[in-house]
């Protein structure tokens, strides 16, 4: 299988103050297209930092990542963002949606960036997919955080991306709720055939991707392969 | 699922379409923003159209105002040179000689000072007197009657075919006179005029030596006459035999800068109304992007580049501009309407309100461009933020750059620079404004910056928890301290300068009623006259109190070269009007109260040798560029008398008294053909009155000035300005409540989330309460007594530079203004809180969407 997602010996570091600090430490690893691949670790283990990365939402001090078959160093800020757009789907822990944008409009963004001509028809069906049919025309904030995931969910498939990245998608939610999340998120992706990287500290969660890339302190404890298939 | 039907990326419909999904849910937040907007462009637009509608009516009705295509006047019956040039042009169709006079109504008793204009042929040539009845106009010359200004026949219930006495001859009154081209009501209840035949004028005998006469000649010009170069070739001639041509363009400009003070002030109000809206912009758009900038992290996220998510917001911002100007402009347009009404007092004719299309395309295009100019600053935080922002918080505003940050901040500048120079057409006010306007900013931002890291090095650890965490607020991550002092910094600077200005423009013109001053005035007292006039006065126990020489004269040469000379050297920068001037001097042996020397010495008496020591006004050495030692010659009705500048007094012309601008030593003129003025002061208005009838019946030449009544008309024209400045200054302080409500109101998202945790943590509503109230107080008192205290330079410099008057400022800014404000802040900076204090902290959480 092509690889969908390349990261070769990526370094990051922040300067707090006069000290120096490293979050990302020689990390390298690939992720195969249509592969579910999680990256856990504790609090401060340099997971959302490397999620930034992997979706070109940040600059690395050296090293480099391939998306999609694309260095992402030679891209400007711009080229990313339409790389993005065509390629990429987020779920965000605390779901980022535009507040001032109702659900479906929400879940249109992405498409209609694209420029696409049924951006209306396929959020719709897309919320219908997510149980929101109903929820169509609420603003984030009449939702529930349930509801504002499923939203979130939806916008993420919306633009029918070749990779997509979960930050803790249900670290905002109750146990019940999460679950079902969870569990709309695999079924989406099932459907879809899209690549998905989890980043969470819950290893119940990631127990169910096909392979576990294990962080701390900013280097790579373990890369393997579970059972899932 | 399949890929999506993409055809193109999103185009510039998309944008829009985001500005208005966007945009609508953010309506409530932008709408004081809009406010600022209309009342802004609502006060260029008006003003701004009432000032081209009233210059197109001056020049319009320019003959009208004349009463002629173009006038020769003169002191004195024309000599033979100017009957020459009269007679050259075709003859006058009309003439007249004015005088001030006493008139007396037998009917009653009464009498009062009044403008006698003995009129002869049809004047007005163009334009109309207005009389009651209409006919009067017309017939008043053929059946030998008086036309009297209608106020005077309501004050003295005078009515058609009463007598009236001027002089020594009386007339019967064909008609009340309603209005005169070229007059306004205020000249009018100054000098009511009475227009007689002239051939009554030699019969009232009252065209004695030394009365002040105006003779008029009123010409009618072959349309293709060029009027200009006409002026050009004769004026000089006639300014050499003591006469003077007027063509009616260019006294039609001369009328439109007379009114040019109201001008100057009406534009500061636009000015300032519109520096208010702009700081609106400024400061709401501030605070509005950086609660946008999470949501266009995460539309970056999502693949909108910077140019898109750039844009969304400036079409946004452009299109509530674009409504505000709309609006601004409607009431504006609106509000010029009102203008005729309220200055009709002050207008010698009635201006026909149309709308001017320029001030109008102005509104319009300075709701856009003002919007956008002013947002630009805080909408490139959108350009720099950084999609990773959707994953961490990122303290603190995005890296702008600094060269982007520069080039608006110059746009700014500039846009200041340019609207102030269109505004008020002057390169020295516009550059003293942007100045003025840049040190207000500097200062304010220097006091906020020093005031942040007073309170963080200097930080009372002891205090209270309440009165701590009300100064934590002022410093901590995303504080508002900066915005908020400069807004209301800024607000109260433009207010309380307006209002000092108002200030210096009324003062300007008050009069104090001094105990020990005189309340009548006799002028035109003749020598012989002099002490029968006098025998009147004292016998009936009142005081004589000055007995002033005057002796009228003109400039024949300044520092040896003739003022004829002077007259055509195009090179001399000279003020041009102290050669055609006549003046009228006195002379006495010492300074008077009104009086302080500033150059050389008072010399009291002639010593007989070389040239007359007189003493000269400092504004009129400055007009004439004459100093302590230079020689003037002066020809006193036709003696010619060589003088030198001894001394330079600083004059307090405000003074109700009678000053001169130059004063001769005694021992010169005492032979010379002269009149006097005498004064005197009346207990009450009974005596008054008597002593008024006395000196009529016996002396009709003497003019009675009856400072009392005077005073009267003073103070109700004083009222009647004071309103009308009131009202424009109200319209600039309502938008400057306006931003500032905007400016405390829009800090409210940025508080609201410290509420509710403190609220989460178990704070009571008391707690948070006080906590906001120190804030928003804390910054209230500073943000409004720095920006007066600035406004105290500011008016200082207006008064000196614009204005020419003295400023002494009043303490009133800082009792009502200074604690106005500081409530003002504290009220809104409290209702902010309302809903925190009153519902769950989740519930607000949600609805606020924090």
């Amino acid at each position: 299988m092509p690889k969908i997602l390349n990261v070769h010996h990526l370094e990051k570091t922040y300067t707090s103050g006069s000290k120096k600090l490293t979050v990302l430490d020689d990390i390298s690893f690939a992720i195969e297209a249509g592969d579910t691949f999680s990256i856990v670790g504790p609090s401060g283990s340099g997971k959302t930092t490397l999620l930034g990365l992997c979706a070109g939402l940040d600059q690395p001090d050296s090293g480099y990542v391939e998306l999609c078959g694309t260095r992402l160093d030679t891209l400007n800020e711009d080229q990313r963002a339409q790389l993005r757009n065509r390629e990429v789907g987020f779920i965000f822990q605390n779901f980022q949606l535009l507040p001032t944008l109702t659900a479906l409009e929400n879940v249109s963004v992405p498409l209609e960036l694209q420029g696409a001509k049924n951006a209306n028809a396929n959020s719709k069906d897309l919320l219908d997919k997510v149980g929101l049919t109903d929820r169509m025309h609420h603003y984030p904030s009449q939702l529930s955080g349930g509801e504002q995931q499923r939203v979130a969910l939806a916008r993420a498939f919306s633009n029918t991306p070749s990779i997509l990245f979960a930050d803790e998608p249900t670290g905002n939610l109750d146990e019940e709720t999460g679950e079902k999340v969870v569990q709309l998120l695999f079924d989406l992706n099932q459907e879809a055939g899209t690549t998905l990287v989890i980043v969470s500290h819950d290893l119940e969660l990631a127990r169910r991707t096909q392979h576990i890339l294990r962080l701390k302190g900013g280097k790579i404890m373990a890369n393997e392969s579970t059972l899932v298939r | 699922m399949s890929k999506p039907n993409t055809s193109a990326k999103a185009g510039i419909q998309w944008l829009f379409k985001m500005a208005w999904r966007d945009g609508r849910a953010s309506i409530g937040r932008l709408l004081l923003f809009m406010a600022s907007i209309i009342l802004g462009i609502a006060a260029v637009v008006s003003i701004q159209s009432f000032s081209k509608n009233l210059k197109d009516n001056i020049t319009l009705q320019s003959k009208a105002l004349m009463g002629a295509d173009f006038i020769i006047d003169s002191r004195h019956l024309p000599n033979e040179k100017v009957q020459g040039i009269i007679d050259s042009l075709g003859g006058a169709q009309a003439m007249e000689v004015n005088f001030s006079s006493m008139a007396a109504f037998p009917k009653n008793g009464g009498s009062k000072l009044v403008r006698v204009r003995g009129i002869k042929g049809a004047y007005p040539l163009y334009g109309e007197l207005d009389t009651q009845p209409t006919s009067a106009a017309n017939t008043y010359q053929q059946e030998g009657g008086a036309l009297v200004d209608a106020t005077v026949m309501l004050q003295y219930e005078l009515k058609v075919g009463d007598r009236i006495k001027v002089g020594e001859i009386s007339l019967p009154i064909t008609g009340s006179l309603l209005s005169v081209p070229g007059s306004t009501a205020l000249g009018s209840s100054v000098a009511p005029q009475v227009l007689i035949p002239y051939r009554f004028i030699a019969d009232t005998g009252l065209l004695q030596v030394g009365s002040r006469l105006e003779y008029q000649y009123f010409f009618e010009a072959d349309p293709e006459l060029d009027l200009v170069a006409m002026n050009k070739v004769l004026d000089p001639i006639l300014d050499a035999e003591n006469a003077d041509m007027d063509i009616h363009t260019v006294d039609s400009q001369r009328m439109g800068r007379s009114y040019s003070n109201v001008g100057k002030f009406l534009n500061l109000v636009a000015f300032v109304a519109l520096l208010l809206g702009c700081v609106g912009i400024a400061s709401s758009v501030h605070i509005y992007i950086k609660e946008k900038l999470r949501a266009v992290a995460v539309l970056k996220c999502m693949g909108a580049t910077r140019r898109q998510t750039f844009l969304i917001y400036l079409i946004q911002i452009a299109g509530m501009g674009l409504l505000g100007g709309i609006l601004g402009t409607l009431v504006g347009i609106g509000l010029q309407l009102s203008f005729p009404s309220l200055l009709a007092q002050f207008l010698p004719f009635q201006v026909e309100v149309a709308l001017a299309p320029q001030p109008i395309a102005m509104g319009l295009l300075l709701g856009i461009f003002m919007s956008v100019l002013f947002a630009l600053l805080p909408l490139m935080g959108t350009w720099y933020v950084s999609p990773l922002e959707v994953l961490r918080i990122q303290e603190g505003q995005p890296a702008k750059s600094k060269r982007a940050s520069t080039l608006i901040l110059l746009g700014i500048l500039l846009f200041i620079f340019l609207f102030s120079f269109w505004l008020l057409q002057d390169l020295d006010y516009a550059l003293g404004f942007v100045l003025s306007i840049l040190v207000t900013f500097s200062v304010l931002a220097g006091v906020a910056i020093l005031f942040m890291r007073g309170i963080k090095k200097f930080f009372p650890s002891s205090w209270s928890f309440i009165a701590r965490q009300s100064l934590l607020n002022l410093f901590r991550p995303n504080n508002q301290t900066m915005v908020l002092l400069l807004a209301i910094g800024v607000g109260a600077f433009l207010i309380s300068t307006l209002y000092f200005t108002k200030d210096i423009l009324l003062a300007k013109a008050t009069l104090e009623d001094q105990t020990n001053s005189p309340n009548i005035i006799l002028l035109d007292v003749q020598t012989e006259q002099k002490e029968a006039v006098a025998n009147t006065i004292i016998p009936k126990g009142l005081p004589l109190i000055d007995k002033i020489p005057i002796i009228t004269m003109r400039m024949h040469s300044i520092k040896g070269r003739p003022v004829n000379d002077l007259r055509l050297d195009t090179t001399s920068t000279m003020n041009k009007w102290v050669l055609n001037h006549e003046f009228r001097v006195t002379y006495r042996d010492s300074l008077i109260a009104s009086e302080t020397l500033t150059d050389g010495e008072w010399v009291s008496k002639n010593s007989g040798e070389g040239p007359i020591t007189i003493s000269m006004a400092d504004n009129i050495a400055r007009d004439a560029q004459v100093a302590v030692g230079d020689t003037i010659t002066f020809n006193v009705q036709g003696v010619l008398m060589e003088t030198v500048i001894g001394s330079i007094r600083a004059v307090d012309w405000a003074r109700m008294q009678l000053n001169f601008s130059v004063v001769f030593p005694t021992g010169v003129l005492e032979d010379a053909p002269q009149f006097h003025v005498l004064t005197t002061k009346a207990p009450d208005e009974a005596s008054s009155a008597a002593l008024q009838r006395e000196l009529v019946r016996k002396f009709p030449n003497v003019s009675i000035l009856d400072l009392r009544q005077i005073l009267n008309l003073i103070e109700d024209i004083l009222n009647k300005i004071s309103w009308v400045i009131n009202f424009m200054a109200f319209f600039s302080i309502l938008t400057g409540i306006i931003v500032l409500i905007g400016s405390v109101r829009t800090s409210k998202y940025q508080r609201i989330k410290e509420s509710v945790l403190l609220r989460t943590l178990g704070a009571k509503s008391r707690q948070i309460l006080q906590i906001t109230a120190l804030e928003y107080t804390y910054l209230g008192v500073l943000g409004s007594g720095i920006g007066i205290l600035l406004s105290l330079f500011s008016s200082q410099l207006l008064a000196q530079f614009v204005f020419e008057a003295p400023f002494v400022p009043s303490w009133v800014p800082f009792a009502f203004l200074l604690p106005g404000i500081t409530v003002l802040v504290l009220l809104i900076g409290l209702s902010n809180s309302r809903s925190v204090l009153t519902s769950p902290p989740l519930e607000v959480l949600r609805k606020e969407g924090v």
